[in-house]
């Protein structure tokens, strides 16, 4: 079991035939990924790594049964792309370009949650179900299998983290890349109780950072509702205000966003967090040890 | 990216946002023709930076004659403004903007930012105008109305009626609010903008609302495609160091401590600097030096960590994903040729090929690097080395 995705998942890749989405495509294939096809406008009816190529992602969707898009387009027409995956009936986009414009978002997620497809991302590593099925840019061979599931809006943190699980002797079932952007698709609220629900999950690791509440959020939802232990880091206890450390969503604005009150929410929601990301696999260790 | 209030002010008058007349001026003189073209009595002198809090500082003065326009003109421009957000070396003042006095009967707030969890920009405005917005949330919030704009509807007129009877505003000035603010909902949205603040707004004896005040910020991601908002960047206003890494596509952020960072990813970058604290230390800067960490990128990063005196080691610290550690290690050894790195480096390579990149730094035998196996070891022996030990 994991969550979301597997090793039957059907996916396609939007940008498919360009240089970051031919190299990624590869790679997932050879992870174990199910790349059924990508979509090139213009490219129609080509062979692009042994995958046919369409013009649109409704001919793709049709001919290849696909239900999750990867997609790599350039900033500028990542609205588009999501919307045209959107109304041609995929059920999940993972964007993993980077630099979108805040209004394209907008729209583009208003309009895929009216057709109910689910999104990941933008500026996301992915998602990884281990030794199963990688949807992004992570590397691979991190994510030994095992019972730990992993939310973070960082990608390199999400590796160190799962770096630092397995090293404890742990793995991960599977491993969500939210991104760092103000608006985002899925996010912890939305992941937590499907990490509540897998019965080969244990414990739950989130990472967050400064800027915007969906922390906040998450430890008001884990109080009520998630059973199953939680490990927290929250980057940015160091972070200036009025500073954007990076991603464009983590920013500090007066007194709101802060690390520390993010901390203390999910202190207050019974989540371990710790100060330091280097005690992330310790921690996990530590609350496995109690289950 | 943020603008100059004369430069919002420009786009208001684009949109029929009114606000009184002024002219930007670079000396003296220009002011005083300023003040003259503008005809009147009573003028008031601002001075043009990047930060809030420019009245307390001293930077906005009123003048009741040319001589006096002139006067606090040659005051303002050259000064060092300092205010609570230019930090305490403040800002220098390379202009100011000469307006008209306004007759002022209530002052109001008005604003529009993106509202992370709905998703849509939302409106707000109080009848606590002047104050610091921020107060007004936590002393006393119901003193702010708020309106969620669906950007596919965009702005209704039961937005404006919402705000304009909560502010409590007679029944024949809902209108002129009303137009004013559909009026700004549209500069937001055309110009990609991530806030407008107008605080205040006022209202004037004849009934007019005007903005006496201007600020507005764009979302970087999209100025691609907002070349007019690109021509307003006044790169006097930002940080060299940060201008500069960014020409080399490099995200740095000067901070107060000693120990440099050098990190791949935002987020792990921000966790370096947190470790560093943990660890009893205190970081010289945020850095994320991207996916690829290549022998120039490496380099480039080493300069302008460097450019800050008080660095005294730096924490090189890259997690090795699709880029490969082998590589970074290279990286590092061909910079450290590029550029002179006269403090300790300690560098934690993890990821792939972790192994064979430790293998060639102990082979490069350069003196003042140190290896690190983890996070924590890293950030441990950066402290230690910074304080000399």
């Amino acid at each position: 079991m994991s969550i979301l995705v597997n090793k039957d998942t059907k996916v396609i890749v939007q940008g498919f035939t360009g240089k970051e989405g031919s190299f990624h495509a590869e790679q997932c294939m050879a992870y174990g990924t199910k790349i059924v096809g990508g979509v090139t406008p213009g490219k129609g009816g080509q062979e692009h790594l042994g995958k046919p190529v369409f013009n649109t992602v409704s001919d793709a969707v049709n001919a290849t049964g696909a239900t999750v898009s990867m997609i790599f387009v350039p900033p500028a027409f990542v609205s588009d792309a999501v919307m045209e995956a959107a109304d041609a009936g995929i059920t999940m986009a993972v964007i993993i370009t980077e630099g979108a414009p805040v209004k394209d978002m907008m729209y583009a997620k208003a309009y895929a949650t009216k057709k109910n497809m689910m999104t990941i991302g933008p500026n996301c590593p992915g998602i990884i179900t281990a030794d199963e099925c990688k949807i992004g840019i992570m590397p691979g061979f991190i994510f030994k299998k095992g019972s730990i599931g992993l939310i973070s809006k960082s990608g390199t943190l999400t590796y160190e983290s799962a770096n630092q699980v397995v090293k404890e002797g742990f793995g991960i079932t599977t491993a969500v890349g939210i991104g760092g952007d103000p608006i985002i698709g899925l996010s912890y609220k939305q992941l937590l109780p499907m990490f509540e629900a897998d019965p080969e999950t244990k414990a739950i690791v989130m990472i967050g950072e400064i800027g915007g509440d969906l922390e906040i959020q998450a430890a008001a939802y884990i109080k009520e509702h998630i059973t199953k232990p939680v490990v927290a880091f929250i980057a940015g206890q160091t972070a200036p205000e009025g500073k954007r450390m990076g991603h464009a969503g983590a920013i500090i604005s007066g007194s709101a966003g802060t690390a520390q009150e993010k901390m203390a929410a999910l202190t207050a929601a019974g989540v371990t967090v710790v100060v330091s990301p280097a005690d992330i696999g310790k921690a996990v260790a530590e609350v496995m040890k109690n289950l | 990216m943020n603008i100059h209030e004369y430069q919002a002010k420009e786009l208001f008058k684009k949109y029929n946002v009114p606000t009184p007349r002024g002219h930007i001026a670079f000396t003296p003189d220009e002011a005083v023709k300023a003040a003259q073209e503008l005809g009147g009595s009573i003028w008031v002198v601002k001075a043009q930076i990047h930060a809030g809090g420019r009245g307390l500082g001293g930077g906005v003065k009123l003048a009741r004659s040319t001589a006096e326009v002139r006067e606090l003109a040659s005051e303002i421009l050259g000064m060092t403004l300092v205010t609570h957000q230019t930090g305490p070396e403040g800002k220098l003042v390379q202009k100011v903007y000469i307006e008209e006095g306004a007759d002022i009967k209530k002052e109001y707030y008005l604003g529009i930012l993106l509202d992370r969890a709905l998703e849509m920009p939302i409106m707000m405005a109080s009848t606590e105008g002047g104050m610091s917005i921020e107060d007004v949330a936590h002393n006393t919030p119901e003193k702010i109305i708020k309106v969620a704009i669906d950007p596919i509807t965009g702005f209704q007129g039961f937005h404006g009626r919402k705000l304009a009877f909560g502010l409590g505003l007679p029944k024949e000035d809902v209108n002129t609010f009303i137009k004013f603010a559909s009026a700004l909902y549209n500069v937001y949205m055309d110009y990609d903008a991530e806030m407008i603040e107008i605080n205040p707004l006022i209202q004037t004896g004849d009934g007019r609302f005007l903005a006496l005040d201007a600020k507005m910020g764009f979302d970087n991601n999209a100025l691609y495609r907002q070349n007019s908002i690109n021509e307003l960047r006044d790169l006097s206003e930002e940080e060299p160091t940060e201008v500069e890494a960014g020409k080399f596509d490099l995200s740095y952020i000067k901070l107060d401590g000693n120990v440099g960072c050098m990190v791949n990813g935002a987020g792990l970058a921000m966790g370096t600097m947190d470790t560093i604290n943990y660890e009893g230390g205190k970081p010289a800067n945020f850095l994320d030096v991207g996916g690829s960490a290549s022998a120039e990128t490496v380099a480039k990063g080493f300069e302008i960590i460097l450019k800050d005196p008080n660095v005294k080691a730096i924490f090189v610290n890259i997690f090795g994903g699709i880029v490969r550690c082998d590589r970074v290690a290279n990286g590092i050894i061909e910079a450290t040729k590029i550029t002179n790195v006269n403090v300790p480096v300690i560098v934690r390579l993890d990821g792939t090929n972790a192994i064979e990149a430790a293998e060639i730094l102990r082979n490069a035998g350069i003196k003042n690097i140190i290896a690190a196996t983890d996070l924590a070891d890293g950030a441990k022996k950066a402290v230690a080395a910074a304080k000399g030990e």
